[in-house]
Order: structure tokens, then sequence, then C-alpha cells
């Protein structure tokens, strides 16, 4: 259609980003001597074309002439040796191309029509000799083959003709229908359409896995049997959507054995709540839980604060930057989606990949065909992914964490959380609870529908393997969101323009709509109305799209003009697309064909019920032989350096930690710059208070005993808050279970045990959980460089998230020792508990003796320490959590860049007793003239160990064990993240 | 209810008062595309004593607003445009392709502009600095950092001049946040810069002697660790680090060692940080 093509280069004259690019090529082993970038812009038009002179003026404002240059039509000619262009596949989002579409137009007055774009791709001009397979190699690291298209040249092909022009226009142009789906197969047939999907009827292949059981699929056939009809495509999909895993937590949700009829989720969880709540009376922190799309407490009197932790995993495998940038805009959508829209105000990350010094050969097809991305491109990808989506949002991202393994090689786990602040009320409106009404008209508000992330819900709660969907991935455009984002809790709500919003998140409008209709009871969608990025598209693809950056709102009649004005203003598209009813059905046309009509009921709860049975072993491993060295230098500097231990300071670095100006404890402290484990951050200008984030996960505990796995994590990441001075009273927790295998008893088993803890503990400490999410097959199933079949499942991991509010923020204390002098504490006992530590990880050995947990006493000793805290008794403190006291006390003395001398108690074995992972126990300093005072609160539980002194890390027991330099540690611990 | 009300997009909290009454004169922060920064702004010049009003880049364009009801322009920190087409550029663009007869007027009236991080790429994609003998061309530029990605981490900075902006301060320490900060311009541009005492700010070490273009005390690998500078007439600011994003004491990266020492030696802990210095000097402008 495209008649009129021009290509725009663009480079600097000096590039300074010409070193550290090469260097970082170079680290990962391409003998490149040289590589430069150039950025290039393809324009495609057919109704108009554009002039030299046009051209030139384009040019000049897609550069700054200061330090670029731009070449119309006319390749860039600098020495290289082979040339890579990278650029984008049809139908992916390319958002630089948007904006220098929109720039265009704005300078000549015009619009692009349809079919007109403005493409970018990024061209790799490479000095230096490489092999063919090298060259390849160089172009998977440069693109990712699944939104990428690349273009490979040697400096001959290059000529003087250059790259040539490419334009990835989407070509589709019948106008596809709903067909009906014949059901009326065999069981082995009909499990087929469940796990490989429909078969379409024009390209004869299948669409994609449903993700549906034989037991729901039967479900399906007899409610259309009972209607007297087939159903079609759409509905299938739709109750795929629904019905998933990813949207409807069926394991969670199913009754399990004989003593848990009511399922993991309303016993272990819901019910925790209940009953915390039920205990603090009039102190209950909760305002809205489970179900809404965050969790909320209160901050004070007129604010309230929401949390909602995502996991984005299956996406991520695939394409890690797109998967964790999805992610974070994802779950910044279930704040603005929360109640009438809360402002997201923190961002929260958290890795599980492997080792990234490995390299696996795994791929997802025979023949060694797809291979898996490297642990190190995962890794790259979802921190640029996580660390875009925050910076260009203006959302601080100052928590987060990486863990390390090699079970997520197959399968990292990428979470990805979202702090929202929301005014309680408004104009006598409260602002936490919203309600479509009837005759409410469905806006659909922000980004257009594309063939992206269709089959993500469903995608999810299967396994990874060759028949995953490429378009299960998507690209977010954060700016499109930021535009959503602004107009939404910055305007409309106040105005009152809508009566209820949610989140277009997996399963897109099919579930957001069909959610929102329960408020209701009922929704008539015409779907023909809803924008598209390109004509062609199949209703049910259209239906259940996951394009990103789209939310939906009821808006009464009356509401509708102002609500159209404003988001015009904003350059938000917002478009009609039905009207809530009450007719008790989800009613969905397309071009006056009715193509959906389902009863609710049925597609909420038409669900088969599921009784699971698990089993469980109690599996033991061999204990370590290792004696204990004879001195612990070389010991602390292995542990100090591991990778789980040391500093990721790159990726806080990379993260915008400090817009919205709330800034009070950050993702590094004190001068030597090391990470804590929670951060605080001021949300509500001219408030004392502030937000404390921290978050604990023990995935090495799983495999020996997973109740105390579920313990250790929630006591850590209570006690990182505690350690700040968040008082314990004011804490709620988020669960985020991401689980491998569970179709298999044993999974299970483990499963049941670790929820079991979740309750146990959680009403203990008397924190509730006020949101949660799980994802349930986090395994890679694929081959190996023999082709032989290969299953890698990421080890049970739950993540522990905790929220609460710091009373006044300027009682806070850092982790790092201040003070030449002052003393050290360690408050909590030292058991010889080390199953599945760190140390054992590094002698070789898991071991069996996980730290037990007795919270009564832990909950007396953070009582003391938040008293010993609110009187300015405390320099500073930190938790004791992987790695032990040991690796602890070296870091609040590198933190400090101060000394210390400390002696151990000789009744254990000095090994053990440092890097013991026993629970409840923080390290301390304080001024000496607080002694008296401090060890009249604290008591016995601090145990006094030495004092900051001098300039090296020293410990003695009855003999000395250790005598470090503190500048030696420090480098021990910044060393094996240099450099990424 | 006025236009400028209904299309001023209100801030949530209370806002402390300090130091002296309220000035009459109003500044407006430009918003939209992706700019980010707006409420903090808002909230560090209340601080200062000047009332301010957030308005979106198409109210101004389609007159519901006017820029002449103001005596400060400010363009805040963000990410106008997900920085695609270089840093700045984009909304730059839509500011030359629909509002400059406006800002000509403007910059000719006794008024001001400041523009922080993304605000200071805008102005520098303008000309609005250095604008020597009132000629808007982009002479300087924002380059990415030499490191090759966005970084965030506290920096000080030193006055390299002594103007309007900067009267009083011995050194701000606040936090940079960007991918393109690196300052790149000609030597006859760099010695015009520093012959004009246009130089404002520098990044410096903690005790004030020069970053001498060394990482991390100077970030971005700006040359001569420039951080800051004005317009040839003094009347424009671009800054790289955000002095608004730590206005408060608590919000310094090294507070927590600071209130320690200072309780230490009885010194008073105060609540107020540094940085406050700038707006109070931009404000007094209009006293």
């Amino acid at each position: 259609m495209e008649s009129c093509v021009h290509r725009i280069e663009v480079h600097y004259i000096t590039d300074p980003r010409l070193k550290t690019r090469t260097s970082r090529i170079k680290s990962l082993g391409f003998p490149v001597d040289e590589l430069h970038l150039i950025d290039v812009y393809t324009l495609a038009t057919c109704t108009r074309d554009f002039s030299g002179k046009e051209l030139a003026e384009i040019g000049a404002q897609l550069i700054n002439p200061v330090v670029q240059k731009f070449l119309v039509d006319t390749p860039t000619r600098i020495p290289f040796d082979y040339a890579i262009e990278v650029g984008f596949l049809p139908g992916v989002t390319d958002n630089v191309g948007t904006t220098a579409r929109q720039t265009i137009e704005d300078f000549f007055s015009m619009k692009f029509g349809e079919g007109e774009a403005v493409y970018t791709s990024q061209l790799f001009l490479v000095c230096g000799t490489l092999s063919p397979a090298e060259l390849r190699k160089l172009a998977t690291t440069l693109a990712n083959p699944l939104v990428n298209r690349v273009l490979i040249k040697t400096r001959a092909e290059y000529g003087d003709k250059g790259m040539g022009t490419m334009v990835p226009v989407v070509h589709l142009n019948e106008l596809p229908n709903a067909d009906p789906v014949y059901l009326d197969l065999d069981d082995e047939e009909l499990a087929r359409i469940g796990k490989e999907g429909i078969i379409d009827s024009r390209t004869g292949e299948r669409r994609g896995p449903l993700a549906l059981d034989l037991a729901q699929l039967h479900a399906i056939r007899d409610y259309f049997d009972d209607e007297g009809r087939m159903p079609t495509d759409i509905e299938l999909e739709s109750l795929a959507q629904t019905w998933s895993e990813h949207c409807k937590h069926t394991i969670f949700a199913s009754a399990m054995d004989d003593d848990v009829p009511r399922g993991l989720y309303k016993t272990f969880i819901q019910d925790a709540t209940k009953k915390i709540r039920a205990e603090k009376g009039d102190k209950d922190i909760c305002v809205s839980v489970f179900t809404d799309n965050s969790g909320a407490v209160i901050f004070d009197d007129t604010f309230l604060v929401t949390h909602k932790v995502e996991t984005h995993n299956s996406p991520s495998a695939l394409d890690p930057f797109g998967g964790a940038l999805t992610g974070i805009v994802g779950v910044n959508r279930d704040t603005i989606g929360f109640g009438l829209g809360a402002k997201p105000c923190i961002n929260f990350y958290g890795y599980c990949v492997g080792d990234p010094e490995s390299d696996p050969a795994l791929f997802r097809g025979r023949n060694a065909s797809m291979p898996i991305l490297s642990p190190r491109q995962i890794l790259d990808g979802v921190v640029r992914g996580v660390g875009v989506g925050g910076n260009c949002s203006g959302i601080p991202t100052p928590q987060g964490w990486c863990w390390f393994d090699d079970r997520y090689v197959g399968k990292p786990l990428v979470f990805a959380g979202t702090v929202g602040v929301l005014p309680r009320e408004h104009a006598g409106r409260n602002l936490s609870e919203k309600k479509a009404e009837p005759g409410d008209l469905i806006v659909v508000v922000g980004g257009r529908v594309g063939k992206d992330g269709i089959h993500g819900a469903t995608f999810s709660s299967e396994a990874l393997d060759p028949a995953s969907p490429v378009t299960a991935v998507q690209i977010g455009d954060p700016i499109t969101q930021k535009k959503l984002s602004d107009v939404i809790v910055k305007e409309a709500r106040d105005r009152e323009l809508y009566r209820s919003i949610t989140d277009n998140g997996a399963g897109g409008i099919s579930c957001s709509v069909a959610e929102m209709a329960k408020e209701c009871n009922g929704c008539h969608v015409y779907l023909d109305k809803v924008p598209l990025k390109y004509h062609g598209m199949a209703p049910w693809e259209i239906w259940i799209s996951e394009s990103q950056e789209r939310m939906t709102l009821a808006v009464p009649m009356g509401k509708l003009e102002e609500l159209m004005a404003l988001m015009q203003i904003r350059d938000v598209e917002a478009t009609v697309i039905g009207k809530f009813t009450a007719s008790g059905s989800c009613l969905v046309e397309w071009h006056g064909t009715v193509v959906m009509d389902v009863r609710l009921e049925f597609l909420h709860d038409g669900l088969p019920k599921k009784h699971l049975a698990t089993t469980y072993t109690r599996k033991t491993y061999p204990e370590p032989d290792a004696p204990c060295p004879d001195r612990l230098d070389a010991t602390m500097r292995s542990m100090l350096g591991r990778k789980n231990l040391c500093s990721k300071e790159f990726i806080s670095l990379q993260y915008d930690h400090t817009v919205q100006g709330g800034h009070v404890l950050g993702p590094v402290q004190g001068r030597g710059r090391v990470q804590s484990d929670a951060t605080l951050t001021k949300v509500v200008p001219g408030s004392k208070k502030g937000v404390g984030l921290s978050q604990a996960l023990f995935p090495t505990y799983s495999e020996i005993d997973p109740y105390l796995m579920a313990g250790a994590a929630i006591d850590t990441a209570i006690r990182g808050l505690i350690a700040v001075g968040v008082p314990l009273d004011t804490i709620a927790i988020l669960d985020n279970f991401c689980w491998c295998s569970s179709d298999e008893p044993e999974r299970l088993g483990q499963l049941k045990l670790a929820a079991r803890g979740c309750y146990v503990f959680s009403v203990a400490f008397g924190t509730p959980f006020i949101s949660g999410k799980d994802s349930m097959y986090n395994d890679f199933s694929g081959f190996d460089a023999e082709d032989r079949p290969v299953k890698v499942s990421v080890p049970p991991t739950l993540l522990i998230s905790s929220i609460g509010i710091h009373p006044d923020v300027a009682a806070s204390v850092s982790l790092d020792a201040k003070i030449d002098g002052d003393l050290v504490y360690v408050i909590g006992d030292t058991a010889i508990e080390l199953g599945g530590s760190e140390y054992f990880a590094h002698l070789g050995a898991t071991g069996n003796m996980v730290p037990e947990l007795d919270v009564v006493p832990l909950k007396a000793r953070y009582a003391r320490l938040t008293d010993a805290l609110t009187h300015g008794l405390v320099a500073s403190a930190f938790p004791v959590s992987h790695g032990g006291l040991g690796t602890a006390l070296a870091k609040v003395a590198i933190a400090g860049q101060l000394g210390m001398d400390i002696t151990i108690p000789s009744s254990m074995r000095p090994d053990y007793y440092l890097f013991s992972e026993s629970l409840g126990r923080f390290v301390v300093t304080i001024a000496p003239d607080h002694k008296r005072e401090f060890e009249r609160i604290c008591g016995l539980d601090a145990l006094l160990l030495g004092r900051v002194a001098g300039k090296n890390l020293r410990i003695t027991s009855d003999k000395l064990l250790l005598d470090l330099p503190v500048a030696e540690l420090e480098t021990v611990y910044k060393t094996p993240f240099r450099g990424f | 209810m006025t236009t400028a009300q209904k299309f001023s997009q209100s801030t949530t909290g209370k806002t402390r008062s300090h130091g002296p009454a309220k000035i009459d004169e109003k500044a407006l922060i430009m918003s939209g595309f992706g700019i980010n920064s707006e409420m903090e702004t808002k909230e560090v010049l209340a601080r200062a004593g000047m009332d301010a009003d957030i308005v979106h880049i198409n109210d101004l364009i389609a007159g519901r607003m006017q820029l002449s009801d103001y005596r400060l322009l400010v363009f805040p920190g963000g990410f106008s445009y997900g920085d695609d087409t270089g840093a700045g550029n984009a909304y730059a663009n839509r500011v030359r392709n629909n509002l400059w007869d406006d800002l000509l007027e403007f910059l000719d009236g006794d008024n001001l502009v400041l523009g922080i991080c993304n605000g200071f790429q805008i102005l520098a994609n303008l000309g609005l600095v250095p604008a020597f003998d009132r000629h808007y061309t982009r002479d300087i530029a924002l380059m990415p950092n030499r490191g090759g990605r966005l970084e965030c981490r506290f920096v000080s900075l030193k006055p390299a001049a002594d103007n309007l902006w900067t009267k009083g301060i011995e050194r701000l320490y606040c936090p940079v946040a960007h991918g393109e900060g690196n300052l790149s311009c000609s030597p006859e541009t760099l010695l015009r810069l520093k012959r004009q005492k246009m130089i404002t700010f520098t990044y410096c070490r903690e005790d004030l002697t020069p970053a001498y273009g060394e990482y991390p005390w100077n970030p971005n690998g700006s040359v001569e660790d420039i951080a800051g500078i004005t317009s040839a007439d003094g009347k424009v600011l671009g800054l790289m680090p955000h002095p608004e994003r730590a206005m408060e004491f608590v919000n310094l990266y090294d507070w927590p060692l600071r209130k320690e020492e200072m309780r230490r030696k009885g010194v008073p802990v105060p609540t107020e940080s540094m940085n406050m210095h700038l707006f109070r000097n931009a404000v007094a402008y209009f006293r």
C-alpha cells in the first residue's frame, strides 16, 4: 500500500557511548574493535510524498546538530566490516517511530493516514574480524528473533547502496468472523483443543493453547448442549481466559485432600487475614483486601496506600526486555485500577535467574533449534525492562532484589510490584469503592489493540515448551500509559467522570469487561467499535488481546461528553465499546451479529470444582563434613563475593529511585554504598510518615522444609521493616507463590505445607495478607544439545513482600556503622541452623536444619527494638538474613567504611556461628553513651559483640579468626557485578 | 470556576510554610507527554514562597491557558516522549512548532525560566540556553552519559558563577537521574560560556574541589564538569541534577550519618535541606 519510502540515518559526530558499548560487547567475548550505532527512521507514506527540502526539515527535527548529523536516502559511510540492522517485526510496538511520526505531523500540520507510519531500526556497524558464526551470535545478542527482524551485510554487500529499506507493515486483509467450534469429539481430540488450541478454519493450524483440561471442556460442552447450539471460537477463547489458572487460580481454589476442603487460598490466606483483622479490632489496618486490583492499608486519616506484586515469568523467558517492561507497567495499572484510581508512587522488582556466567545449552525445539536465552541475556533484558518502565513513568524504583540459582535457567521469575497512594475520600465519595451501574457506558481508554499478547493468560498457565506462542510477547509503551495514568488519577477521578475502572491485563477486555459486568450483572459489547492497530483481526483476537496501556471505565451517560472531551485534549484515545446491563449475560456483537452470549454465572463460576490430592515425603540431604577452617579470612571473602550476597548496585543505579521527591532510605546506604533490605519513601508531601518496603524469599529451604521456608520469608520480610523503625502493628504482607509442576502430588504437598506456614506465621505476627498472586507451572520442557528431552523446574519459590508505615521518618535509621567507638550488638540468638544456607552452598552441601521460628519471643523483641529506635538510641540497624551474622557485620562495616573489633562466643563452631541463618536477628550499633538505656530496653536479647574501631574487620572467639581491611571487603563485595 | 482553576491540575497534601510570605507572582509548570516531576516542583516552589499552576502543554497550545499570566516558567524533569529522538527533543519540537511566539514574548519580559533535567534538555533543544545575543539556536547538546545508560545517584554541586540563582549558595547536594546529561559544545561556545560567566553549577567532590571529569563525582562525562548553565542574560537556568527532589534534610543521601554526627555534637538537626536555597533565590527575584 505504501508507495513512498524514505530512509533517514542519524549518527553522532563523536559518539559518547562508543567506548562503553564496545567494551560491553567485548566483555561478552566478541572480537569487536568498534561497534557503531546509527539510528534509522523509515518513513512510509502513500497519500503524499515528502520533497527533498521537507525530508531535510524532518531530519533536522530528529537530531541535535551540535553533536549529530543525518543523511536522507544515503547510506552512512564510515569504515566498518559488517553491518547488522535490527528493526521490529510487523505489528511490534515501535515507540520511537510513534514519537517521530507525531513530531512530523506537528511540524507539517498533517496527519499520517491508514497504513502510513514511521518505523525505526538500529544499524550496528561493526569493526573487527568475525567468523560467520560469531556474526550470527552477535546478531542474536543485539536482537531478539521474537520481536526483531535482522539484516546482516558485509561491507562489500553494503556497497554504496547501504541496507536498503524495510517496511514492517502488517498485511491482513479479509474481514474474519467468529467460527462455531464443534465439541462433540472423543476425549483425545477434545484434550488436544485444550492443549494446542482451536483449529483455525483459514490456516488449518492450531491457534495456541487454551489451557483447558478435559473436565472443563466437558462442562463447556454441557453448557452449550443445554443452550442447544455450538459455542463460537470467541466464546471458547473467552472461557479459557476467564477460567485460566492465571485468572482463576484454580489450584489455590480447589479442595485439597481431606483436610483443606475450602482450598488453600480461603483456608490459609484469606482466613489468616480475617482472623488477624478480627483480633486487631479497631486497630485493623486493612482497607480493601483481595477483592480489588491491589490490596490497601491505612496510611493516615486522609490517605491509604496500596500494594500489589505480580509476576511476568513466561513472557520474560522469551523476551526479557519486553516481558519485564510489560510486567511493571502492567502492575502500575493494577494501582491505577485500584478503587477509583490510586497514583503509582513506588515500584518494586525481583528477579530469579540462572548464574549469569553460565551459558547452558538448552533448546525449546528439537535438533538444537530455538535455543533458550542465556541467563546473562535474560538478566540484562529484565533489568532494563523494569528500569525503562519505572524511569519513563516517573515512578521511583528503590526496592528490589536479585536471586541466582541454576534451576531458574529455563524459566526466570520476574516479580514487579507497585505501591499507590489514594485519598480515602473526595467530596464525600469513598475512593476505594466502585460499582458499574446498568446503563453505564463501557469506555476503553489508552492504546489500541493489536495481535500482541494473545494467549498470554492461558500461556502463563502452561509450562514453557516448543508450542509456546510467540504472539504472547508484548512491548509496553510507558509514555502512552503515563498520559493515561495522569489523566485518570490527576483529573478524571476527582471530576467524578466514571463509576468504575479496571485494568486490561491478562485476557484483555474479555476479562476486564466481564469482571466489571459482575458489579451490575451484565454487559453488551460492540466488538467492531474497539480501535485496532491494524485491520483484519478476528473477533476472538480483539476480545482477548493483551495489548498494553488500556483500561476500561464505566461511565454514566451524563458524564460521557465531559470525559471524551478531557481525553481528547490530553491526547488519550477513548472509545465507547458498549454498555453495562443487568441482563445476567455477557453479550458480544460483531458487525451486527451476536458472536458471544454466555451467562455471567457460568462464565465466572461454571468451572468444575477440582479435588486435588497431595503427598509429601520429607527429603534428607547429606550434611557437609568440612571441618572449621583455622582462619576465616578466605571464607569471608568467598561468602561476600557470592552472587546472592554481593552488591548488585548496577541495578539500583540505573533505576531512578528519587523521582517524586520522597527518597528517605534508598536502595544503597552509607559511604560504602551497601544494598539495603528495606527502603523508606515519603509519599505524601508535608506528612512526617513514610512507606517502608521490604521482602524475603528462601527458595533454597523449599526442598528441605516448605513450612519453615514460608516462616523464614515472613519473618525476614517483617524484620527488614522493623530494622528501619517501622512498628509491627502497621505491617501488612503479600504472597507470591511461584511453583513448579503443580500437577504432581509431591509439589502440591510442598505447596500445602508452605501455605499452612503462611497461615500460622502471619497470624502469629498479626501481619495480614492484603494481596497475592500465584504462578503454578514454572517449568521448562525442551531438549539438550544431544536432543534428549530435558525438564528444568524452578525451586518452589515464595516471595513475601512487606509494607508498613513509619510514623516519623526522621527517626528512622540506616544500616551503616556511623562513628568510630560505637558499640556493636547482635540482637537475638544464633543456633546451628544452616540447612539450605549460603554457607552450606559454599561448601557444596544442602544440609537439613533450616531455621526454626518461634514467633512469640520475636514479637516482644521487635517491640523492644522499635522502642529503642523511637527513643533515638540506635545509630544503625541491619537484619541478619542470607549469609548470617558474619556477612551482616561485614556489610554494616563496609557501609560505614569503618572497621570493627568483634568477639563472638566460643561455645559454637565459629564458622557455623558466623554463617548460620537463624531468624529473628539484627546487627545494631549504638553510641557508647546510650549503652545503659539501650541494654535496659533490649535486655538479654542484645549481646554486645564489640565496637566500631579502626580500618579492619577483626573477629575473635578464643583466638583470632579473621582480620581483613574493610576496603578489601568492599572490593570483594562489589567485584562480581562490576561491568554489568 | 475559572478556566485557570478548571484546567490546572490539583495536588494533594498540605504545604508547610517556611520563611517569608507568599509572593503574588505565579509560576507555570509545564506538564504532559511524559513530564513527571511537576508535583514535587510545585511543592518546592510553594515552600519557597511561590504558587504554581501545573499546565498541560495542550492547554497552552489551545489557548485555554496563557503563558503571559505567569512570571516563572518551569520545564520540570521527566521523560517527555520517552527520550525518543533524543532527550527533550520531541517536546522541544512541540513547543517550537506551536508556542514559539508566546515564548519569545515571555523571554522579552522581566521573567525567569527554569529547566531541570529533562527540562534542561528541552531548553537546550529550544536554544533558550545559551542564547548568546538572544539568538535561539542549538549551541549545546546533552549527549548520552559516558556510561551509556541512566544513572541515579546523589552529586555535589558548586556554584561557578555569581548570579541571581546562586546567591548565598555554598553547595547543593541532590540526585541526578538521567541518561543524557553529558554536556557537549564547540570550543568557541565553551569559551563564551566561561567568558560570560554562564556556567552556573559544576559537579564537584564533597569537599567542593573540582570533579575534573572523574566518575562518579562527574556522573555523565560533562565537559568542564558542567551541571547547569544560564542564558547569556542570566534569566534562564538549565540544570541537570534535581534539587527539587531533595528539599528536606531526610531526602539527602547521607542524612542518617549527618543526623548522628549533629546529635552527638549537640547541633540541632535541620528539617530543610540546602537545596531550598536555589528556589528561594528564584522567588526572591520577584520580591
